[in-house]
Parts: C-alpha cells; structure tokens; sequence
C-alpha cells in the first residue's frame, strides 16, 4: 500500500508565495491548491475530483470542466506510465492557478495547472501523438490534452518534467470532436 | 469499477459501473477478453450506462477486446453510453468503429442482424 494518497493545500495565496517553477506567467493569478501524491493509480480519481471543484469555483461551464478534469487525468496517467515507467510511489506534484482577467493587460481568465514530476524526461516525439486514422489501442491521452486545453507546454528543469496546462474561460478556441 | 455478468443463450451482458481509468482498464481488459477469447462467447454486450469516467487506456481496452471480437468473428456491442463517455468516444474518433446503441431494449434487438 502507498503511504499518503494524495496531500492537499487549498489556499488562496498571494503570487509571490509560489515556487518558481511552478508560477504563473500572469501576475493577476493566485493559487488554488497545490497537491502531493505518489505514482499510484489509485489516487487519480482523487484528482479527478478535486481538479473538478477547482475548476466549478473558476466558474467553467460543466463541458469545460470535463475537459480540464480529463486533460489533467491523462497527463497525470502519462506521468506514472513513462515517467516513472508503473513504478508505485514515486513524487508527483499538481499546481492549480487561477487565472484573472485583466483589461489593462488584456489577460484571460481561467485555470492554469502545473504537473511536475521527478522521472525520465519525455520523448519530444512522444508529443506529437499519433494520427488517429490508425485504429489501434494506445496513444489517445496526448491527443485528450491537447484539445482540451489552450496551452499545453512541456518543460524539463533541474531534472524535473514540468507540464503546463492552461483553459482560459473565454474566449477560447472552438473546438470539437473534429479537433482544429 | 465494478463489472457484473449476466448470461444468455449466445451472449453476455457486462454491466460495468464507475471509472474506467488506469486503475481499473487492466481488470476491464483481462474480462472483455476473457469472455471473447477464453470463454468465446459469440455476443458481448457492455452496459456502460452506470460508467462516469473513462480514459484513454479504459478506450484502449474497448479498441483490443473490439479487434479480439473480430478475429473470433464475434460480437462485441455497447450501448447507455452516458455524455461524458459519448464526448471521449467522439475525440477519439473511435465511435464509428463500435456497434453502439442507445439502451439495452435496442442492443438485444440488434441480435437478429
């Protein structure tokens, strides 16, 4: 059995209390929660569900919530299966920000989320997924997050992947079964 | 997740509830294909009324145990499927591949064909 399943902070914070890493471009953002957990499959409907909250207080409407929670869902799924290659109770790390919207600086609200992890860094190939015309099992997750969210960046730091997701509440790109 | 059989004349009915995700697709797979490969039961029938959630490795299982009915020349059909499944099916352009029917009134119907 894994130790802790998932440990939670859920604060509003001030921007300068967030680690560096894990900060949001935009100064018109605060923290939601920040989340510990371990490599253990278990603990993603945990996520699930806490991502969801967080995205129902940002005000997204519910086929948007869908959509973050099952973006965040995969990239924490992809984390635990190459990252850490299946290996139990290894560190992950999930960041929620919201997002402002600001008039001044033209800033859009929404959700930004963060998922760092101390594993093997990902293949730049990985990323670009695989064409969907091939009916074959494997390979969807990537092509989940990516239409789901507005941004999706990756990054690798001090040995750490870093994994970007931002939704913005409006307006955003349209998007549909058919992708862009 | 939880899957409950029910057996027929030809057929089984999976009645599966909760999540499909990384937790449970491997216990979802090894059952799709162990009435389809092992047990060799000639219709499968996935009542997927009662699932929330399901990932891309959960869709994954359905793509293998679809492509094992196909190599036994069996069937495998689903059906109540809810919108959140109904939404991962149409990303993954996959909903075509399936026999997919709205209820279980419908699906067994669809046993004459």
């Amino acid at each position: 059995m894994f130790r802790n399943v998932l440990e939670m902070e859920g604060r509003v914070a001030s921007p300068k209390t967030q680690r560096s890493s894990e900060k949001a471009e935009s100064p018109h953002s605060e923290l939601l929660l920040h989340l510990r957990l371990e490599s253990n499959p278990e603990a993603l409907c945990l996520v699930r569900g806490t991502v969801e909250r967080a995205a129902e207080v940002t005000h997204f409407p519910e086929n948007q919530i869908r959509a973050i929670v099952r973006a965040v869902d995969e990239a924490l799924a992809n984390v635990i299966r190459h990252a850490y290659q299946g290996k139990k109770g290894m560190p992950i790390e999930v960041s929620c920000n919201r997002l402002w919207k600001d008039r001044n600086t033209k800033a859009l609200g929404g959700i930004e989320i963060v998922l760092s992890d101390s594993g093997i860094a990902a293949d730049p190939a990985a990323f670009r997924g695989r064409p969907l015309e091939e009916i074959r099992p494997g390979g969807l997750g990537l092509h989940f997050i990516k239409q789901s969210m507005d941004v999706v960046e990756f990054s690798r730091k001090n040995g750490r992947n870093f994994l970007r997701l931002v939704k913005y509440l409006a307006p955003s790109k349209p998007r549909g079964p058919e992708g862009d | 997740m939880e899957i409950a059989a029910r057996q027929g004349e030809g057929r089984v009915i999976l009645d599966v509830s909760g999540d499909i995700d990384l937790a449970h697709s491997p216990a979802m797979r090894k059952v799709l294909l162990g009435e389809i490969k092992e047990k060799r039961v000639p219709k499968v029938f996935l009542n997927l009324k009662n699932v929330r959630y399901i990932d891309s490795s959960g869709i994954a299982s359905l793509v293998e145990g679809l492509k094992a009915s196909r190599d036994q020349g069996s069937r495998m059909i689903l059906y109540g499927l809810s919108p959140s499944v109904k939404e991962v099916m149409e990303l993954s352009r996959l909903q075509r591949i399936f026999e997919i029917y709205d209820n279980e009134e419908q699906a067994l119907s669809s046993q004459a064909r």
